[in-house]
């Protein structure tokens, strides 16, 4: 584990700003070590994009911010994960209210099978008394994620009919509609075309002010064009973590040269 | 000159041609049988009266009525037992669980027990058990609902249909892709949350299948009812869960078994018959329109 000292000034410069943070976290899947102690924070106002080869464990670290990974049998999480310096694994915790401030979106858009409409609300008719004002974050969701002029004349039409890169929006905006603290993505674009990727870049940097996103990419570029910090994980190990700027130009680990330099992974 | 192969791929091929001949000439004949000859007797009248003079004329009304009523009462007790089973096995209970495997293997035997087997168990359980415990309870012992009854067959049948219910819900449960439940958990749903509002209802196409197979299946058993609630006969419909009935499928048993006039009595069973087969196929065809139908509603959600 490499500790960097430039992420630890500026969370001493912050306070405790780092919205979600995990320290040492290690998961276990049966013998296999998928996650071998991973620190790391995400803070309100930054992009936080991890890169790493397939079986990095990358998508087992997001699961972890929001207990996802629980739903899979046989696993063991041991250390800490703190949102807003609160333990999420606490007893006593409300696991959906963690979800909904946690927020996902997964690679491949899963429109539930209903209209738009009940696609976008359908986590806010999970809780009960906060209907009133379901029009509105509706809208404000929707234009949040660039669709709001593609479907605000059928939001009654069922979500299916929508073009993947619009699903995916779709489901951005659901997961936006519970004002979320932390917005975790895997892989958001990795089926998309140019266009509605460009519109999924662009939201996020709009959003970030006002909520932490961890972007997990395996296109290289994505990292470098649409993130603030760059972490770069291999076989469940945090080799790095830097800002993007200064992790694409010049690498401390040679690991992380080999990879975005394409000549692995 | 003569190639071997070739006579006896044409051999198998003609066997095979006549196997399908002669299932479909036993269909034809048993339905055409049974038209011909159920036909003669049918009308508004045997439909809507009951039997006269010791069952050599009249109508089966009543037979009808509770061939209906005893279904009707059997889905209401079979849909939320099935579907609650194969909810548990298949959304809470852990995977390689060993209740689930037991239960599992508990139903798989359950579909091979012989009906008649369940009408003896009926019998014993819930007229004699459950029943008479309800009397000595609630009514000082006097014979209120430890007596065969239309509830008790019901019951008997829901038994028997269980296993039908189960797996075509679990099937329709396995269909469901596994992200739409962690969208729903993603979303903060709670366990009940995800089954009521995304799995259930994805469901429902498989659970109305399984309904289809039970209903079609329980207005044909004549063993289950035998002793729990079917009536030789009867001057009145069942109007209480602890009445006797009359059933279509015991009603032809009775009449062939028992007539004492059987040529008299061959025109009504025929037509007996007749109507139980319509009645059933009625029963399956409204149950697939259902389905459709809410296949259709659906259909944009797949």
């Amino acid at each position: 584990m490499v500790a960097d000292p430039s992420v630890a000034e500026d969370s001493a410069a912050v306070g405790d700003a780092a919205l979600v943070r995990t320290e040492d976290l290690r998961v276990r899947a049966d013998r296999l070590e998928i996650l071998k102690g991973i620190s790391l924070e995400a803070r309100r106002g930054e992009i936080l994009s991890i890169i790493g080869p397939a079986g990095a464990g990358k998508s087992t670290y997001l699961r972890c911010l929001n207990r996802m990974a629980e739903l899979d049998q046989d696993i063991k999480i041991e250390g800490k994960v703190l949102l807003g310096g609160e333990s999420i694994y606490g007893s006593g915790v409300d696991v959906a209210l963690i979800r909904r401030q946690v927020a996902t979106v997964f690679s491949v858009p899963i429109p539930l099978p209903m209209t738009i409409h009940e696609n976008l609300t359908f986590g806010l008719r999970l809780q009960s008394g906060s209907r009133d004002s379901s029009e509105e974050r509706v809208e404000v969701a929707l234009r949040a994620a660039y669709l709001w002029d593609e479907v605000k004349d059928r939001l009654r039409e069922p979500a299916r009919t929508l073009s993947g890169g619009q699903q995916q929006r779709l489901c951005l905006a659901r997961s936006l509609v519970l004002s979320p603290k932390v917005l975790l993505l895997d892989e958001p674009t990795s089926g998309l075309d140019p266009i509605s990727t460009a519109a999924i870049e662009e939201a996020l940097q709009q959003l970030k002010p006002n909520l932490a996103i961890i972007l997990v990419t395996n296109n290289v570029k994505q990292a470098a064009r649409a993130s603030d910090r760059t972490a770069f994980f291999l076989f469940g190990e945090l080799i790095e973590c830097e800002r993007t700027g200064k992790l694409f130009t010049t690498p401390r680990d040679s690991r992380t040269a080999d990879y975005i330099s394409g000549r692995f992974g | 000159m003569f190639d071997k192969t070739r006579i006896t791929g044409g051999i198998f091929q003609g066997l095979a041609a006549l196997a399908c001949v002669v299932i479909v000439a036993m269909v034809a004949i048993i339905l055409g049988n049974i038209l011909i000859h159920g036909l003669d007797r049918l009308s508004i009248g045997f439909l809507t009266r009951a039997p006269e003079a010791g069952m050599t004329g009249g109508g089966i009304f009543p037979a009808i009525f509770g061939t209906f009523a005893l279904v009707v009462l059997m889905t209401i007790a079979v849909i939320p037992l099935g579907v609650a089973t194969a909810v548990y096995m298949h959304e809470y209970a852990p995977k390689r669980s060993r209740m689930v495997h037991v239960v599992r293997l508990a139903i798989q035997n359950l579909a091979g027990v012989p009906a008649i087997v369940f009408g003896l168990f009926g019998l014993g359980f819930f007229i004699e058990f459950i029943g008479r415990g309800v009397d000595r309870a609630f009514f000082r012992g006097s014979l209120v609902y430890g007596q065969p009854a239309i509830i008790w067959a019901a019951l008997t049948m829901a038994l028997l249909t269980m296993p039908t219910v189960v797996v075509a819900t679990e099937e329709a449960l396995r269909a469901i892709p596994q992200s739409y439940r962690e969208v729903a958990y993603s979303l903060g749903a709670t366990r009940w949350q995800m089954i009521s509002r995304v799995v259930l209802p994805q469901a429902v196409g498989g659970i109305l299948t399984g309904g289809i197979l039970a209903v079609s299946r329980g207005s044909g058993e004549v063993a289950p009812v035998m002793f729990t609630g079917a009536a030789y006969f009867l001057p009145e419909l069942p109007r209480r869960l602890n009445d006797q009935f009359m059933e279509l499928g015991y009603h032809v048993y009775v009449m062939t078994t028992q007539s004492p006039d059987v040529e008299a009595t061959k025109p009504i069973l025929y037509s007996t018959v007749l109507v139980l087969l319509m009645l059933t196929f009625l029963l399956n065809f409204t149950a697939v329109m259902i389905r459709a139908q809410i296949r259709k509603r659906l259909r944009y959600g797949r």
